[in-house]
């Protein structure tokens, strides 16, 4: 499992992230997350504020972006709560980053039906590329986590990447999309198999075939 | 109100009850590590879990689950019994094996219940986890791998202390509970911790591997450090007093004690004063209890003698001083060693007559001088409480850190005569509105226009009495209930130019002014009135000897010894019985029990345990008016109040670490 402590609080953090605010328009999002809730309740948006944070820190550092000590203690004086209990959320969290990751952050699954349908051979990849488990690779671009299931079990395996799935993947599949995104360009989310929209089976319905056109009752055939 | 079924033993229960405490109440034991009377529910250590019918055909957490009508709960069942034996096994997994190292051991909730509860042996072969240290300040020490994640220590600083400094981070088997950063716990109450915590994570610093809870010999004692009174068992092993634990008292100190309360202990033991000391030539030096007595007969006081009660003396120290006083013809007593000189006639004015638990039910509270966090921090766990109910809490003072909402009014005490207009509504809307007077608005005078108010807004009504003065000196309604009070307070007791002025442990008086007359120190600590003194007489301290305490609400509440008083130093009474032999005057008694009887004869409220009755409040002076501005309060550093305290290592490192933001000890052991 990840290591899920923070950041070491040191003087260059401090330095670096002491002065963190929120920008014009990341202000205007918080506060919109805010205003959901009712007067009182503002501590109810600690999880979005949080997300908001760490995507202004990835902005700033051209990453996906991560959560420094002085910029969660930001957030616990905008929302008026004690830090602790926003480190407590942030740390429960994964999809909070509490150490620097990369430009690009790697989330392969690898719960029983990936690991079925071969995510050891998407590690490989991964491997060949730098980037091993926890660590930055030496190009800054590249994070590599393990994750456990990530729900899309139908069209496995997958690799969540920033915030895009790439799913029904294979050793060949994930390295052309890991060349496209150090590239710069943006690949295809979703599944990967041409042709196929989204989790449907493969070559056309193999079930409940006479509902592909119209409504069939089934009942009598039962 | 339910009707419930447990164990086949049909009780009624009241509304709101949950099962555990349906089961409690049909006198069945359930195993519990998270659920605590006094704080919310977690419902995370599943150890209480019982069988319901009607419910899922599973265990259920009786502490989280709600009593209902024709519930029929199982205590004693297989399902039950496999089901404890389970969750016990799975707490140990990760727990250490320990005990022998560990300072819980013998008072340790999971070991007391696995062995009544567990399956007896470990089927558990692979590696345990470990948790690194947590550091929480000078008071409390980590195990953090004993942790079971009861998470009782976060709700205490959340809900009882209100400073959310503890919690948990992290989730699952990588969970652990830290405070923000690893600072210190900051606040008064943080020891509790200790209490609470079922198993060996938190324990207490200062007690570190010193003693079995087995080997210690418990007395129930009084606390003296502040005017609360908490219920306290002191434990000691021979001559050493080596913690102080609070007892279940729901009126005073429900089961808290500040952290002064529980660790000046150790100052009890650290500069003594063990032998009878002479002022020769500017110097002090070691003589006999004869030669002591003798340079005061030869003071030849006649009636020009006067006494000064310190903060934490017994009423029968007191007692025994103005015995000695009366049979000399004098009545120079005084308690008040600063020179508040506020009006004691009637002693109603100065209680705190709401009593603590019934603060709590208070819903508007003006609180005029007094940083309570600091001068009662239990008080201000009620004052919480109220809060929490919906109070409405206004302060005249310097600012505060509250732990709850409070309205800070400013310091300028003329606003008590001149209210802004939403306080002066909400106090004419409350119906149990009160004021809580402090020390810093005594001294100022200011207790006449707090009467004014009082009769403003009808404090006192039907069933309530909203009327408070806050005390923090342990001797304070003890000394004013026996006289120890002149008009004009310390000023009169110098007017009157006394011979011999006898100091009971007075530390805070100024000493000055008496430059002329025989200075003679009864008390236990080498302090700034030993420093002052001519001769020192050394006594005892609250924990060695019986003596009888008010706290600020009145209530008499009786201490017993616990050790012996170290070398030369006697229970104080016997002193000032001895020292009317020398003076040659006769007081009265001779033996504590006589004295007692005295004592009791004098002032009958002494006798009986409980709220003394002070009668009805004065009426006001609709001329008295507040003035003057309190910047600052009275107790300028939490730690280090009294002798007791000064003299205590941990109080110092704690005044030194947590107050002045020294460097933590830690990083130079």
């Amino acid at each position: 499992m990840a290591d899920r402590s923070p950041a070491p609080d040191t003087p260059e953090l401090r330095e670096r992230w002491g002065a963190f605010e929120f920008t014009e328009s990341y202000r205007e999002r918080a506060d919109k997350a805010i205003a959901r809730y009712p007067e009182g309740r503002q501590r109810s948006a600690v999880m979005p504020l949080l997300d908001l944070a760490q995507r202004q820190v990835g902005e700033e550092t051209n990453t996906q972006g991560w959560l420094p000590l002085p910029v969660i203690e930001y957030v616990a004086d905008y929302l008026d709560m004690p830090v602790i209990r926003v480190l407590e959320v942030a740390s429960f969290y994964f999809m909070y980053n509490l150490k620097p990751v990369g430009r690009y952050h790697v989330q392969v699954c690898g719960t029983t039906p990936c690991m079925l349908r071969g995510s050891d051979g998407l590690f490989e990849v991964c491997k060949k590329r730098g980037m091993s488990k926890g660590h930055v690779s030496e190009d800054g671009l590249w994070t590599l986590t393990e994750v456990e299931c990530m729900g899309n079990c139908a069209t496995a395996p997958m690799v969540q990447i920033n915030d895009d799935n790439y799913e029904d993947l294979t050793p060949e599949r994930l390295d052309e999309i890991l060349d496209e995104l150090a590239a710069g360009k943006q690949p295809k989310t979703g599944t990967q198999i041409p042709g196929k929209r989204t989790s449907e089976p493969e070559g056309g319905p193999t079930t409940l075939k006479e509902m592909v056109d119209a409504n069939h009752d089934y009942r009598k055939d039962w | 109100m339910p009707k419930v079924t447990v164990d086949g033993q049909e009780i009624e229960v009241p509304d709101g009850a949950t099962v555990l405490q349906a089961c409690e109440l049909a006198g069945k034991e359930i195993p519990r590590f998270c659920y605590h009377e006094r704080l919310s529910i977690a419902g995370n250590c599943r150890m209480c879990l019982v069988e319901v019918k009607p419910g899922p055909p599973k265990p259920q957490a009786s502490c989280a689950l709600p009593a209902t009508e024709g519930q029929e709960i199982r205590t004693d069942t297989p399902m039950v019994k496999t089901a404890r034996e389970g969750v016990m096994e799975f707490l140990l997994i990760n727990h250490p094996l320990d005990c022998p190292i560990c300072d819980q051991g013998g008072e340790c909730d999971l070991q007391d219940q696995s062995v009544a509860y567990g399956r007896g042996g470990s089927r558990y072969h692979e590696n345990k986890r470990a948790v690194t240290e947590k550091y929480m300040g000078p008071l409390i020490k980590t195990v953090m791998t004993r942790c079971i994640h009861c998470t009782r220590c976060v709700r205490f600083s959340e809900e009882i202390a209100g400073v959310d400094e503890i919690g948990a981070v992290g989730r699952g088997e990588d969970m652990q509970i830290t405070t923000y950063l690893e600072q210190a716990a900051e606040h008064e109450l943080s020891a509790n911790v200790i209490d609470l915590c079922p198993v060996g994570a938190l324990t207490s610093r200062p007690y570190a591997f010193e003693a079995r809870p087995w080997e210690l010999k418990k007395t129930l004692s009084i606390d003296v450090s502040d005017a609360v009174g908490a219920n306290i068992r002191l434990d000691s092993r021979g001559r050493e007093v080596m913690r102080a634990l609070p007892r279940i008292n729901d009126d005073v100190n429900e089961e808290w004690i500040s952290d002064k309360a529980r660790y000046q202990v150790d100052g009890l033991s650290k500069r003594r004063l063990d032998k009878v000391f002479m002022r020769v030539k500017g110097g002090l030096k070691p003589a006999s209890w004869d030669e002591a007595f003798k340079a005061i007969a030869k003071a030849k006081p006649g009636k020009d003698i006067a006494a000064i009660a310190g903060d934490m003396v017994d009423c029968e120290t007191m007692f025994a001083a103005k015995a000695l006083l009366k049979a000399c013809g004098s009545n120079l007593l005084e308690g008040r060693q600063t020179g508040m000189d506020y009006d004691v006639s009637n002693l109603a004015a100065v209680n705190f007559n709401s009593t603590f638990a019934g603060i709590e039910t208070a819903d508007a509270i003006l609180i005029v001088g007094s940083y309570i966090r600091w001068e009662a921090p239990l008080v201000n766990v009620r004052l919480r409480k109220a809060v929490k109910r919906g109070a409405k809490v206004f302060v005249i003072g310097a600012f505060w850190d509250t732990t709850y909402p409070a309205h800070f009014l400013g310091d300028d005490l003329s606003i008590l005569g001149d209210l802004p207009e939403e306080v002066a509504e909400a106090f004419a809307k409350a119906e149990r509105p009160a004021i809580i007077m402090g020390g810093a608005a005594l001294a100022r005078g200011a207790l006449g226009a707090g009467l004014g108010f009082a009769e403003q807004f009808k404090l006192v009504r039907d069933g309530w009495n909203g009327f408070n003065v806050l005390h923090f000196s342990a001797a304070r309604m003890g000394g004013l209930m026996l006289g120890f009070a002149q008009e004009g307070g310390m000023k009169d007791v110098v007017a009157a130019k006394p011979k011999v002025v006898i100091s009971l442990g007075a530390d805070e008086m100024d000493f000055g002014p008496f430059a002329d007359a025989l200075k003679v120190y009864i008390g236990h600590h080498g302090d700034k009135g030993a420093h002052a003194a001519d001769i020192i007489l050394p006594g005892a301290s609250y924990a060695e000897k019986d003596g009888t305490y008010v706290n600020t609400e009145g209530r008499v509440q009786f201490a017993e010894k616990a050790v012996f008083a170290p070398g030369d130093a006697r229970e104080d009474w016997t002193i000032l019985r001895a020292l009317a032999d020398a003076l040659g005057v006769s007081v009265g008694f001779d033996s504590f029990a006589q004295l007692q009887a005295a004592m009791i004869a004098e002032v009958p409220a002494l006798g009986e345990e409980g709220l003394a009755d002070y009668g009805a409040l004065p009426k006001a002076d609709a001329k008295a008016k507040a003035e003057g501005t309190i910047a600052e309060y009275p107790i300028k550093d939490f730690y280090l109040t009294n002798p007791i305290a000064r003299a205590s290592a941990v109080m110092q490192r704690c005044s030194a670490e947590l107050l002045h933001g020294g460097d933590l000890a830690e990083a130079a052991e």
